[in-house]
């Protein structure tokens, strides 16, 4: 217990000094919101690692592959050829250039500069506003619970000491001290997952080994009788029956969700405009594609295996053991992983979520104090402060989510991830690859398409995705029926972002091809100099 | 395979290694490429700042 609590002391230690620094190299907004456009490659990646792989992904994705088993690795291969290598070459490099010369210092007015909308950065920074708290949220909330366990301190307690430290180098750090924070928090969070994936493989006597004792619990009938999977689930190691309640789940909400989404997260998008040229970006991907391919990959490989530890010594499946898939890492580091080892991954959960919370953080506060009132401002003093103070607004509307979000359902990290991802995928995505990629493409259906994906996306999780329409209750409200998807479909399972991204697509092309508006062609000309349109 | 039956989930397994090599390799084949643009851009920045001056000086 004293060993934990003084490599936590230690920790946050580092982290503040790394705030410190970060608030000692802030002098303008430039340096607040996009860290000068200076940050080292390595630093860049890592906190892009660091931001996108929270608590979420280890605690609450990797709970849940103890009960879907490897077919997540599916997502671990999007995450790093979307999430790394598309998003970094492919956009990273043309929002990087575009964005310097909109002088765009977030995501909303990237897109709102691009277009010439003052509506699409507003409405964007409103989406986040709204929205982003509660993925935030989740995430402190997943990062508590664990605190509370392994430290056996009070969850509130928990919850108001994360949040404070947090606040304490984004409010005063900017941009620069998430980052350098960041930065460190990625590569402790990669040694960590490192020895867990070495230890787990060693535990069970290699790799085909440990595969294969998983395998072969598909043989024995007791498993079969504690599996709670959804129907279509045929085993740890093997892929669901195509289109089964089990193959939605799998494939529309957690793979799709999280690997598509992650190309229009705003707070990723934003560290491209951080570094300099394209070169950074270039030494950016390696660094990011073996930081994804640790994390996720091994969540989603050690939350499968833990079924076979779990199994041995108390003849329960993982998730029935635990209490739940958001306990099923916890419990299983204490209960199989040497003391020292759990006393530094309580470390690495911890800094996980402190890297994703203080850029959620940071850029709720920038929609607030930059998108929503930063023309108020009249100087860059204004302007500062304006800032710090949406900061702040950001802050306390998260923790009050996170003290009174009541936990609904189980699995709530995962889910409440995907729902965000998805979101945005639906709102944003379509526009930004146009902003982008598509000179042509008028004012009009960047709106078009943002609004038709957000909508469809907000109704479909009100009236027919169960995992939400259930909780909000509106459905029931109106229609008594959790659903108003018809009986025996499948509909009540397929995520938002299917129907979604899919509306918003087709909204975002036919208003492109149909609309005679060349009102910001000329514009648009301007945005695109220096990348091959 | 490596204990698995299921190709599906080998090709996943096989899938997520190839694209972190695939990051590995581009990195190291354009380590050194993209600071042309730097160049053009501290000459951008230079002419904004000239013709601010001029915006200002004007005013």
């Amino acid at each position: 217990m004293y060993a934990k609590v003084i490599i936590t002391v230690i920790y946050l230690a580092i982290v503040g000094y790394l705030g410190y620094l970060g608030f000692r190299n802030t002098k303008d907004s430039n340096d607040y919101l996009i860290g000068g456009r200076k940050i080292h490659p390595m630093v860049m990646a890592l906190s892009y690692g660091a931001t996108f792989i929270s608590t979420s992904a280890i605690i609450g994705f990797g709970g849940i592959s103890s009960i879907f088993g490897m077919s997540l690795l599916w997502l671990t291969f999007l995450n790093i050829i979307l999430g790394v290598f598309i998003a970094f070459v492919f956009f990273g490099k043309r929002t990087r250039k575009m964005g310097h010369q909109l002088d765009a210092h977030t995501f909303p007015e990237f897109m709102g500069k691009r277009f010439d909308s003052a509506f699409i950065q507003k409405f964007s920074a409103i989406i986040i506003f709204l929205f982003m708290p509660m993925y935030t949220a989740a995430v402190m909330i997943g990062a508590a619970t664990f605190l509370q366990s392994s430290l056996k301190i009070d969850y509130n307690v928990a919850l108001f000491f994360f949040a404070v430290i947090i606040a304490l180098y984004v409010f005063f750090g900017g941009l620069k001290g998430v980052m350098y924070s960041d930065a460190f928090q990625g590569a402790l969070m990669f040694v960590g997952m490192l020895v867990l994936l070495i230890s787990v493989y060693t535990g069970l006597g290699g790799i085909s080994e440990a595969h294969g004792k998983l395998t072969e619990m598909m043989k024995n009938p007791l498993v079969l009788e504690l599996i709670k999977a959804p129907p279509g689930f045929t085993g740890w190691t093997s892929m669901p029956t195509i289109f089964s309640n089990a193959w939605w789940v799998i494939v529309s909400s957690l793979v799709m969700g999280v690997g598509i989404g992650v190309l229009a997260q705003p707070q990723l998008v934003v560290r491209f405009m951080t570094v300099k040229s394209n070169r950074e970006l270039n030494r950016a991907v390696p660094v990011g594609g073996i930081f994804i391919f640790m994390m996720a990959g091994v969540a989603y490989i050690v939350g499968p295996l833990s079924n076979v530890y779990f199994f041995e010594k108390v003849g329960k499946l993982s998730a029935e053991a635990a209490g739940g898939t958001d306990n099923v890492i916890p419990m299983f580091l204490d209960q199989f992983m040497p003391e020292w080892f759990v006393t530094i991954f309580l470390v690495i959960v911890v800094a996980a979520g402190m890297s994703t919370i203080s850029s959620q953080f940071h850029t709720i506060g920038t929609s607030v104090g930059w998108d929503l009132f930063g023309q108020k401002a009249k100087n860059e003093e204004q302007t500062m402060l304006i800032t710090r103070i949406g900061m702040l607004v950001a802050i306390i509307i998260t923790v009050f989510l996170a003290y009174f979000m009541p936990k609904v359902w189980d699995g709530a990290i995962a889910i409440s991830t995907g729902l965000f991802f998805g979101i945005c995928a639906a709102a944003f995505l379509p526009m930004y690859i146009g902003a982008i990629y598509c000179k042509k493409m008028p004012k009009s259906a960047a709106i078009g398409g943002m609004l038709s994906g957000f909508a469809t996306s907000i109704l479909w999780m009100m009236f027919v995705h169960t995992k939400e329409s259930s909780v909000i209750k509106i459905s029931a409200l109106l229609f008594h029926k959790q659903t108003i998807a018809p009986e025996g479909s499948l509909l009540g399972v397929v995520d938002p972002i299917i129907i979604s991204l899919t509306v918003s697509i087709i909204v975002t092309v036919v208003i492109t091809l149909v609309s005679k508006d060349t009102s910001i062609e000329e514009h648009a000309g301007r945005c695109f100099k220096g990348l091959n349109a | 395979m490596l204990g698995i039956d299921d190709g599906g989930i080998v090709l996943a397994y096989f899938l997520c290694i190839g694209s972190m090599l695939l990051c590995v390799g581009y990195g190291i084949l354009n380590w050194n490429k993209g600071l042309e643009l730097e160049c053009e851009e501290i000459d951008e920045e230079m002419k904004w700042e000239e013709l601010e001056h001029e915006i200002e000086n004007r005013l």
